[in-house]
């Protein structure tokens, strides 16, 4: 009834390529962004903040990373905490070897470290596909992990191999790193930061670059008969994700923890971030936000939910429950729909144009 | 329609007046403690005797002496799983709780403890890293807000090799000796190192390091190749199940348990007991007494267990991580009763209780009075020295229990105190800290 675009008419190719040709989207858009950006920051304290929505915000550009490569590009990869790690750790070396760089171009340029790390370890995908290519990630992964373990100049020299990140500011006294930042602060950076990043990457998979990645995708072999070449395609993917996931990383080190060691980047993290594009669903830049959302929030709701209904269970119940929760609803969501929540949400608005007269 | 309406504004209401009065009655005579606690995961074994004795130490001070100044104490537990963003998920949601906030924190993770660091200096809480954590922290005058006593991993590495010098016949005859650090490959794991590697110039001993991965169940390898370097001495700094595996896996390859000494944290009894006999023998350092024989113990099996409360098992009140948990709340507590005496007997903020944990001296008398004489370590914390100058015991396992099989011994501070400094002068002048000047906030204070 409400949602339904009868009677808006597209008079160039620029409307009719909108992101968001519905106007009703464009409003809800809008509202969301209005919502993001003043009511949050009016309503939330710094628990929701800290420990809810900058985690939220991280995971999300990391799982959008990795859905770039593996949704989009089909190249599945385990190495996502180890770029993750190669962003945080590059970044600290950045920021502490010359101080006067602004933060915003020590995180730019730790995402192109990573950036050329992921092009490095890309190259085997060149040769191998699927199960196997996701073993050669892994071992990225690991590597990368075992290297800033290892190499005491990559934590400048700490006796416990953690970093934490030095008290910086974007313009002025807008402090966003370090302990002394405010959450709101923060919390706004990380919000631009992912805002930005999200709409480059969603105008980046309906160019020629994403079409070339889903070519490659859907039938590599067709994809290089029509002219497509899966040396520069898959690298840019690569890339492209590695700088996403670096950027994360960056992220998770200055902004959200303040501190790092390099276990924060095992090979579990990138598990998690792989299950988030899996249930949010795979080549969907709104996935990434859902599945983000999901693996964060469920279980932090979870683990709540006893205090808010008064109930007084002893924490190692609770936290079973919750692991026995959260894995009952993404299996429960994987048999409702096995594309993932994004496609959940796609089959939502069909339904809701429909609505009240369905057929 | 209507009569649904009102049926949710009653509800409505209703919820509205409990929460009101849930508002109310926490704002009572209360200090708040939270609870970062581990009772899932890898290191669950550990964890929960610590979390236990630390929460039923806290029931008896409020069972037998109606809290602390006649202020109750409250706390609640929250899960971290030995995980570091979940630790700071933690802090985040307890640190306003209770009518003053958060009294304290110790997350019982080195880990977390890195990760709360500078967020506790910003919130003005005290963090409490007992015999864990960043042991430069120990200078005050660049970490007012961290504690480190009774004493550091640096101070727990030289009080061990003070120990192995005393049964090779004296530390010069340490000379061309092999020891070896088997560590958790996480910032806990790696703290000795640095000093390990000092000690080994001054004295002369061939120092090997070996890291085991997290959660420490893959050691194979690790051991084939100690048995290949066969050191004199095996040192091991491991939480968890890399313990009981590390001891499963010296006796596999058969080297000798009297040789081999954990740190502070592979001292339990989930440590050895899987390993079964094989485990006869294996040492420890400690930072606190064994077993349940002291009176602050029986006065927790009479006040609060004999009273239906408690919780842990019986049977398992008096063990080592049990009675470190209890150690670790007598030392809060305490600080708290030293605020309160500035203060006054209400509930206070974290600021005011920094202020009695850096006046913290809990001497012999004061120890024998709690009835913890030989299962506390004196210390006396001041504005400069947050560690406190506290002392390491040795133990044996000996197939059922753990012996204390030496008097305290005494870490070089001198040689460790310039470490902490210097260590802590190079942190401040990363992050840009001027440190304090311990003199001047002692003379303002009086």
């Amino acid at each position: 009834m409400f949602y339904r675009e009868a009677g808006e008419f597209k008079t160039s190719y620029a409307a009719d390529q909108a992101i968001f040709p519905i106007a009703q989207d464009r409003i809800a858009l809008v509202v969301l962004v209005l919502a993001a950006y003043v009511g949050v920051p009016l309503i939330a304290n710094g628990y929701w903040l800290d420990a809810i929505l900058i985690p939220f915000l991280v995971y999300s550009l990391a799982a959008l990373g990795l859905n770039i490569l593996t949704g989009y590009a089909g190249q599945v990869s385990l190495g996502t905490g180890g770029f993750m790690a190669v962003g945080a750790f590059s970044a600290y070396k950045l920021a502490i070897g010359f101080p006067h760089l602004n933060v915003v171009l020590v995180i730019v340029i730790a995402g192109l470290i990573a950036a050329a790390v992921g092009i490095v370890f890309g190259v085997p995908s060149l040769r191998i596909k699927g199960f196997y290519l996701a073993v050669a990630t892994l071992a990225a992964q690991f590597f990368l992990v075992w290297l800033f373990n290892r190499v005491p100049w990559f934590t400048n020299y700490s006796s416990s191999g953690v970093i934490s990140a030095p008290l910086r500011a974007v313009f002025g006294r807008v402090y966003i790193t370090g302990a002394e930042a405010s959450s709101v602060d923060k919390y706004l950076f990380a919000l631009t930061t992912v805002s930005l990043l999200a709409l480059a990457a969603k105008n980046m998979v309906r160019c020629a670059t994403g079409r070339a990645w889903m070519a490659i995708r859907d039938m590599d072999i067709a994809a290089e008969i029509i002219g497509i070449r899966p040396l520069a395609t898959k690298l840019t993917a690569f890339a492209v994700s590695s700088f996403y996931v670096g950027v994360a990383g960056a992220l998770w080190a200055f902004v959200y923890t303040g501190t790092v060691e390099p276990l924060a980047f095992d090979v579990e993290r990138s598990f998690q971030i792989l299950f988030m594009i899996i249930i949010g669903g795979l080549g969907s830049i709104l996935g990434s936000f859902l599945g983000a959302a999901f693996v964060v929030l469920v279980p932090v709701l979870l683990s709540n939910a006893p205090g808010f209904l008064g109930l007084s269970i002893r924490v190692a119940t609770v936290t079973n429950l919750q692991s026995i929760i959260f894995g009952a609803l993404i299996v429960f969501f994987l048999v409702v729909e096995p594309n993932g929540l994004a496609r959940l949400w796609q089959v939502g608005k069909e339904k809701l144009r429909l609505w009240p007269f369905p057929y | 329609m209507k009569a649904w309406k009102g049926a949710i504004g009653v509800v409505a209401a209703a919820v509205a007046a409990g929460l009101l009065v849930g508002g109310v009655a926490e704002a009572q005579n209360e200090q708040f403690v939270p609870r970062l606690v581990y009772r899932t995961g890898p290191y669950a074994p550990n964890g929960i005797p610590f979390a236990d004795g630390y929460a039923d130490y806290l029931d008896l001070v409020n069972a037998r002496d109606r809290g602390v100044g006649g202020v109750k104490i409250t706390y609640e537990e929250c899960e971290t799983a030995y995980n570091n963003d979940k630790g700071v998920e933690c802090y985040e949601r307890l640190k306003h709780k209770g009518p003053t906030g958060a009294s304290w924190v110790d997350p019982l993770s080195t880990g977390i403890s890195y990760a709360l660091l500078e967020r506790t200096a910003a919130d003005k809480i005290p963090l409490i890293m007992m015999g864990y954590g960043r042991a430069d922290a120990s200078y005050g005058p660049v970490f007012p807000y961290a504690f480190t006593y009774p004493a550091t991993y640096w101070a727990g590495a030289d009080a061990i090799i003070q120990y192995v010098g005393s049964q090779e016949g004296g530390l010069d005859k340490l000379k061309g000796k092999k020891i070896a650090l088997v560590y958790h490959d996480s910032a806990y794991g790696k703290e000795p190192i640095a000093t390990l590697e000092k000690l080994s110039q001054r004295y002369g001993y061939q120092f090997s390091k070996f890291a085991v991965a997290h959660p420490g169940l893959e050691q194979k390898a690790t051991w084939l190749e100690i048995r290949r370097l066969r050191p004199n001495w095996v040192l091991m700094w491991g939480w968890g199940v890399m313990n009981s595996t590390a001891v499963k896996e010296a006796a596999a390859i058969g080297y000798p348990m009297t040789h081999f000494v954990g740190i502070w944290w592979s001292a339990s009894e989930p440590d050895v007991e899987p390993a079964g006999a094989a485990g006869k023998g294996y040492k420890a350092a400690n930072i606190t007494g064994v077993g349940a024989k002291f009176p602050v113990i029986q006065d927790i099996l009479k006040y609060v267990y004999g009273k239906g409360g408690g919780h842990a098992t019986k049977a398992k009140v008096g063990e080592v991580l049990y009675d470190r948990g209890v150690v670790n709340a007598i030392y809060d507590t305490e600080a708290l009763r030293i605020a309160q005496a500035r203060y006054g007997k209400k509930p206070l903020t974290g600021e005011q209780i920094q202020w009695g944990f850096e006046h913290l001296n809990l001497t012999a008398g004061r120890i024998k009075q709690l009835g913890a004489a030989g299962l506390v370590t004196p210390i006396h914390v001041t504005c400069t020295d947050h560690e406190g100058g506290g002392d390491v015991k040795i133990q044996q396992w000996d197939g059922h229990h753990w012996k204390t099989i030496t008097d305290w011994i005494k870490p070089h501070r001198r040689m460790l105190w310039e470490m902490y400094k210097a260590s802590a002068l190079a942190y401040a002048k990363e992050k840009g800290i001027t440190p304090r000047d311990c003199s001047k906030v002692e003379a303002a204070a009086k």
